[in-house]
């Protein structure tokens, strides 16, 4: 059913009206030009299109876009705040932690919820939180250090 | 010891001035060196889905550009996709003429703009392109001092450069930018004759790490990829696909779809397809089709499914080549003390990028406009300009960011089918294949079967060996040890089979024919010294005389902390060797063996490399990581399922690719050898990762698997079997 949704994004008050039911991919993707977040699967397997929902890692491949009515969505593009690169972002820079980059902002977005609730992740519990978004290029193990140099970054982690 | 053959371009050479006056009308003022790539590749076989070779230009097939403001460009067909080159290209060029790297621009992948280029693949673009491109920076070095010596009255002796600078080294303040020789000049040279590049111990750029020049734009969602480009009008196209390869589509009825709102249904023989402004509503709109399909009668091809496959393949096999022979091997069987006979098998493997095949083509009048993912940006060109009938010249492809590729990416039937239904709706159209569609249309790295017949001395030493590959490919077949009675013959010399071969299409998978090759071989190589009971290491070094490989090998056990055993030994350690790319590879893999499941866990990788010089040594170790992890893949557990010519893997639920918590402790080493020119990185380490991890299986558990992937219950089985 075609409606108005209004939600926050990044930062911003954001509204579209569409058939509400249309995934939150497509609405950032095309109607919103928010082109960061990618299209993997389309089944929720590898995380490509993760996004921020209150702050909440979401695929949001499987999200209608009236479920974040009134909500506060996170993109990769929202992620930068004023004073430059998130301390991820910068991190996954620092080490190396992507190659053709396609999996690059679920792993960020995901990563960076993930820090959220756990800010001082072990490495485990670092495989453990991301295991679910897949990579093709193989840059798992830099990624592990990123987080974790964020986390120290954030957090004093270790 | 066996010559790794690179062979030149085949291509027939043509001038093109043509080409020479558009691209200088496209790129103005500035100071333009046309340089000519060595163009080596493993790639002379047509594949489905590349188009024919076109003429190569004569005089130059890459140039680099010094403009107005001091900025250096370097035009080239060669695209990014995670490899890396966007910055070890610019590396070498800023090291040669002496700029700040930020001052380096890549312009890749753009048939307007950049020369004919074949294709990014087989780890060529450091090893036969970096070369070229050094020398022309070289070269456009000496151009701007021997301009600099008349500007300023001072002999070329005297000058040197810095920083984007050509200066007086007797008066340092004597100095002029680069910027200011290149102030409203048109210059063009002309690379000829060969010219002294930088030894190694004046780099500055080169040879040392450097992080992605990519990274910003990845790591904030601004980096653009196919699938990112947004035109006035453009529509996503859903097409409607058959049930399995060789279905005939006999009635549809596209009624409901065309109800939706906004869709345009596009019906031209068996092309069915629906547009829309948004790809989820044509997606929706795309199942309210009602399609028939016809499944001809039963074929061997039809009814063969994933484990029949290898028969079949023995059926079909063609005549076979030798590759490689040498001493006799009658004789060399007479002298064995045992002789070992054994077969081994791997599967479909897909290349499963995380971007799937898209594209956008844009058609106005006569001329075309494409934006795809692809690693040959001018065959897609090719392909588009033959769908249309349009000439090569009018159509441009551009290549955003290729979001992976490893060889999937050379085929490009999205291009043709965005450009089809281009003209058929007259508006750009967006195709994206779902992840279905990518399972469905990837060329799979083909199935094979490798038959090894080898025996030994009761001293221990290989006695003869004799190899036999069908439908791998050549590549990495030939063995490089010290066997004084060997053959290796291959039942089809490529990764395409014929005609009754495979269900599907195949294609080459990073390191094409090497993995499936280096798995038997190395397999076999651990089974020989078991039998002879002799350390693996130990074995192997006793039949090398490649100082390179020796070096390796050594380099890897010392570094792994070796200690010397027969196998089985319980303790979960493999090692294997390889040659790819011209690259001397040795990995050493640590697993632990869940003898109640079968389940194999990998702790411990590490791969040691000579890859003669290094030219960024950060993104060869990165190269060589990300081959290690995507080995593990193929190794453990990828193996397309099918029926006919029905996938049955359509998603990463049932076809698994490696995540994190597969990842071993990874450690690699790149041989100091910068003396040697640079050789391939993107592939070798990847090509012992089978038989790394079966040789640890088997010392772990004294189970050998021959068969690839090693899932759990294949391992289970080996275990029963003893």
């Amino acid at each position: 059913m075609e409606e108005t949704v209004r939600f926050k994004l990044n930062g911003k008050p954001a509204s579209v009206t569409v058939d509400s039911d249309r995934l939150l991919l497509w609405v950032l993707r095309t109607d919103l030009g928010l082109t960061g977040t990618k299209y993997g699967c389309g089944e929720s397997f590898c995380g490509a299109c993760t996004v921020i929902v209150n702050g909440e890692a979401v695929r949001s491949c499987q999200t209608p876009v009236k479920d974040v009515r009134d909500k506060e969505v996170v993109t990769i593009e929202g992620l930068a705040g004023k004073g430059g690169l998130h301390p991820v972002q910068k991190a996954f820079m620092e080490h190396d932690a992507l190659q053709c980059g396609y999996c690059t902002p679920g792993m960020i977005m995901n990563a960076y919820a993930f820090l959220r609730k756990h800010p001082k992740p072990s490495a485990a519990e670092i495989v453990q939180g991301m295991d679910d978004n897949l990579c093709r290029c193989g840059a798992h193990n830099r990624i592990i250090q990123a987080i974790q140099a964020a986390s120290k970054e954030m957090h004093g982690g270790h | 010891m066996n010559e790794y053959q690179y062979w030149e371009s085949d291509a027939k050479e043509t001038a093109s001035p043509m080409d020479r006056r558009r691209f200088l009308q496209t790129t103005g003022i500035g100071i333009f060196l046309f340089f000519k790539i060595r163009d080596v590749s493993f790639f002379t076989q047509e594949g489905p889905g590349r188009a024919a070779q076109p003429n190569l230009p004569s005089d130059f097939n890459a140039y680099l550009r010094i403009g107005e403001d001091g900025r250096v460009a370097c035009y080239t067909g060669k695209i990014e996709m995670g490899q890396g080159i966007v910055t070890s290209l610019a590396q070498m060029l800023a090291d040669e003429l002496d700029v700040h790297i930020d001052n380096v621009d890549m312009v890749m992948g753009d048939t307007d703009l950049c020369p004919w280029d074949r294709g990014t693949f087989g780890s060529l673009s450091t090893r036969a392109f970096g070369p070229s491109l050094r020398t022309a920076g070289a070269e456009a070095r000496r151009v701007l001092i021997a301009m600099a010596s008349e500007q300023l009255k001072v002999p070329v002796k005297d000058l040197s450069t810095e920083g984007g600078a050509v200066f007086d080294r007797t008066n340092t303040k004597t100095r002029i930018a680069y910027a200011a020789l290149a102030k409203g000049k048109k210059i063009e040279r002309h690379l000829t004759d060969p010219v002294v590049v930088k030894k190694p111990s004046e780099f500055k750029i080169m040879s040392k790490p450097l992080t992605r020049r990519d990274a910003r734009e990845k790591v904030t969602g601004k980096a653009k990829y196919a699938g990112d480009i947004d035109l006035p009008g453009m529509l996503y196209a859903k097409i409607l696909r058959p049930p399995a390869h060789g279905a005939k589509l006999i009635d549809v009825d596209t009624g409901e779809a065309g109800k939706v709102e906004g869709v345009r249904v596009i019906r031209d023989g068996e092309l069915v397809a629906v547009l829309h402004k948004y790809p989820d509503v044509a997606h929706s709109a795309l199942s309210k089709i009602k399609a028939k399909f016809d499944i001809p009668p039963a074929t061997p091809l039809s009814t063969v499914d994933d484990r029949s496959i290898y028969d079949h393949l023995l059926k079909v096999a063609p005549a076979g080549k030798v590759v490689a022979s040498g001493g006799d091997l009658a004789a060399g069987e007479k002298e064995s003390a045992s002789v070992l006979e054994q077969t081994y098998f791997n599967a479909y493997v897909a290349h499963a990028p995380i971007e799937p095949h898209t594209a956008v083509v844009k058609i106005e009048g006569k001329r075309a406009t494409v934006w795809a993912s692809t690693q040959a940006p001018f065959g897609a060109r090719e392909e588009v300009a033959k769908e249309l009938g349009f000439r090569t010249e009018d159509v441009r492809v551009i290549t955003p960011f290729v979001g992976g590729g490893f060889g999937g990416k050379t085929a490009h039937g999205q291009v043709v089918e965005a450009a089809r239904l281009a003209r058929l709706s007259g508006s750009p159209v967006q195709v994206a294949w779902t992840r279905n569609e990518e399972f469905f249309y990837d060329t799979f790295r083909p199935a094979a079967v490798i038959k090894i017949r080898s025996g030994i001395t009761g001293k221990g030493r290989i006695s003869f060996w004799n190899y036999d590959v069908y439908f791998a490919g050549e590549r990495g077949s030939q063995q490089f040890y010290e066997i004084p009675n060997h053959r290796t013959t291959a039942y089809n010399s490529s990764w395409v089979g014929g005609e009754e071969t495979h269900p599907f299409t195949t294609g080459a998978w990073r390191a094409p024919g090497n993995n499936s090759n280096s798995f038997a071989r190395e397999s076999q190589i651990d089974i020989m010294a078991a039998t002879a009971g002799i350390d693996p290491v130990e074995f192997r070094l006793q039949h090398l005389s490649d100082a390179k490989m020796k070096s390796v090998l050594q380099t890897a056990a010392e570094k792994f902390g070796w200690k010397p055993a027969k196998s089985p030994s319980g303790r979960g350690l493999g090692v294997a060797l390889g040659i790819d790319a011209g690259t001397y590879v040795a990995s050493i893999a640590e697993v632990e063996v869940n003898k109640g499941t079968g389940d194999v866990r990998v702790k411990r990788v590490l791969a040691v490399q000579d890859m003669g010089l290094v030219v960024n040594p950060a993104g060869a170790t990165i190269q060589m990581e990300g081959c290690i992890t995507m080995g593990l893949g193929y190794a453990l557990r990828e193996g397309l399922h099918f029926k006919g010519g029905e996938i049955t893997d359509v998603n990463f639920g049932t076809y698994e690719i490696p995540r994190f918590s597969w990842l071993p402790k990874i450690e690699t080493h790149i041989l100091d050898d910068e003396n040697s020119p640079p050789q391939g990185g993107g592939e070798p380490a990847i090509v012992t990762m089978g038989a790394v991890i079966a040789n640890a299986i088997y010392d772990a558990v004294g189970a050998r698997v021959f068969e690839l992937p090693m899932i759990p219950g294949r391992v289970k089985e080996a275990m029963h079997k003893g």
